[in-house]
């Protein structure tokens, strides 16, 4: 019990720092480029939008995935 | 952290926090949670045109992460869902109608806030009443509700009621195999739908504690699989709802992907934390989430009598 949460706690602070990393790396860059275009074009900004926070959970997901997947013992 | 889309200064470390929260009771429930991050959001500071699209947005992406998980868990019914979208889609589009044409009159606030506490109160009374009484039985006869092994034999009190509905004979009739319901009318499922769109429309957010209990008690589709196809449903529902909200500049993408960073971690262990529960243990868990929307209403009915 006490190794599954050790495993738990330590793949979280690994998410949490690769997660921080993102944040701090793409969407700084974002932002500004997101910000024009929501005022200049909506419409294209709504789509960017959705596709960004599509791709954003789909790559969480498997990052998630993949962290749980290194804890596992026997793994090949 | 500024957020120059919606121009306000917010905690990235809160919004995080919340995220992960909202995105555990998301996983396990098959909700969006927008009755606890609308208020959250709202009380850090972002206008309330912001919050509702914002909230959207973050709600898709929390949707995909738990739906993927319990896509994994085999508890996602996609030919219910593909229905059910298209009812939810056409109820939403008619709530917003309605709030339109009750913000003609005057008190549609009152009026919206008293119903929905009044539903949500019932939801929540019911939920509680209907799972202590399947535990107690089966406690009397010794025998589990329902294993996680055959999820397909989920037991409810009410089970009468979801079988007069699936013998409703109005065709086109559809097979939900995964769901183990062999024949059931396709426009019971919308109409279960559609209700669930109208206040999605009505109230903002998912609407998921009304559609979730809604799909066991009156389509009889088991308690995980409810939840899981929910979450997908949400996540088609979701999106079309966050591109009408940013295409009327209602979305700050930006805060959304900081919430769903959280999200994306809370979602995965509520999801997998639906394993270790039978159905009627899941539901006697939920009870408390609409009484929990109501109390939100009914304070913002009274801040508002009060200002």
């Amino acid at each position: 019990m006490r190794g599954t949460v050790l495993k738990l706690i330590i793949e979280v602070l690994i998410y949490a720092a690769l997660v921080l990393v993102y944040l701090i790396l793409v969407l700084h860059f974002l932002v500004g480029w997101l910000t024009q275009l929501s005022t200049k074009d909506p419409t294209v900004y709504a789509f960017v939008a959705i596709l960004l926070m599509i791709a954003q959970a789909v790559g969480l997901e498997r990052l998630a995935s993949s962290l749980v997947q290194v804890g596992r013992p026997g793994r090949r | 952290m500024f957020f120059p889309i919606s121009g306000v200064h917010l905690d990235p470390i809160y919004l995080v926090v919340i995220g992960f929260v909202i995105g555990i009771l998301g996983g396990f429930f098959g909700v969006g949670g927008s009755f606890l991050t609308a208020p959250a959001l709202f009380a850090a500071g972002l206008p309330m045109n912001y919050v509702v699209g914002t909230d959207l947005a973050h709600i898709v992406g929390k949707s995909i992460v738990a739906a993927r998980t319990h896509r994994v868990l085999g508890n996602i019914d996609l030919r219910l869902a593909g229905i059910m979208v298209i009812g939810t889609i056409a109820g939403s589009e008619t709530g917003v109608q309605v709030i339109e044409t009750l913000k003609k009159g005057a008190q549609v606030d009152l009026v919206v806030g008293i119903v929905s506490i009044i539903v949500f109160t019932g939801i929540a009374l019911f939920c509680a009443w209907e799972s202590w009484t399947v535990l107690r039985l089966t406690r009397r006869t010794n025998r589990p509700p329902d294993s996680t092994q055959n999820r397909k034999q989920d037991v409810t009190a009410i089970d009468g009621f979801a079988k007069a509905i699936q013998r409703f004979t109005l065709p086109p009739r559809v097979s939900l195999p995964h769901s183990g319901i062999e024949s059931i009318s396709f426009w019971a499922i919308l109409f279960v739908s559609f209700i669930g769109g109208i206040f999605s429309g009505f109230l903002g957010g998912g609407a998921g504690y009304i559609r979730m209990p809604a799909m066991v008690y009156l389509l009889g589709i088991p308690t995980h699989i409810a939840v899981g196809t929910d979450l997908f449903e949400i996540i088609i529902s979701a999106s079309y709802g966050t591109i009408r909200h940013a295409m009327n500049g209602n979305v700050d993408i930006v805060i959304a992907l900081v919430m769903q960073t959280g999200a994306a971690l809370g979602a995965r262990i509520g999801a997998y934390l639906t394993q270790y529960f039978t159905g009627p243990l899941l539901r006697l868990a939920f009870a408390p989430l609409p009484l929990l929307g109501a109390i939100v209403i009914a304070q913002r009915l009274l801040g508002h009598h009060h200002s």
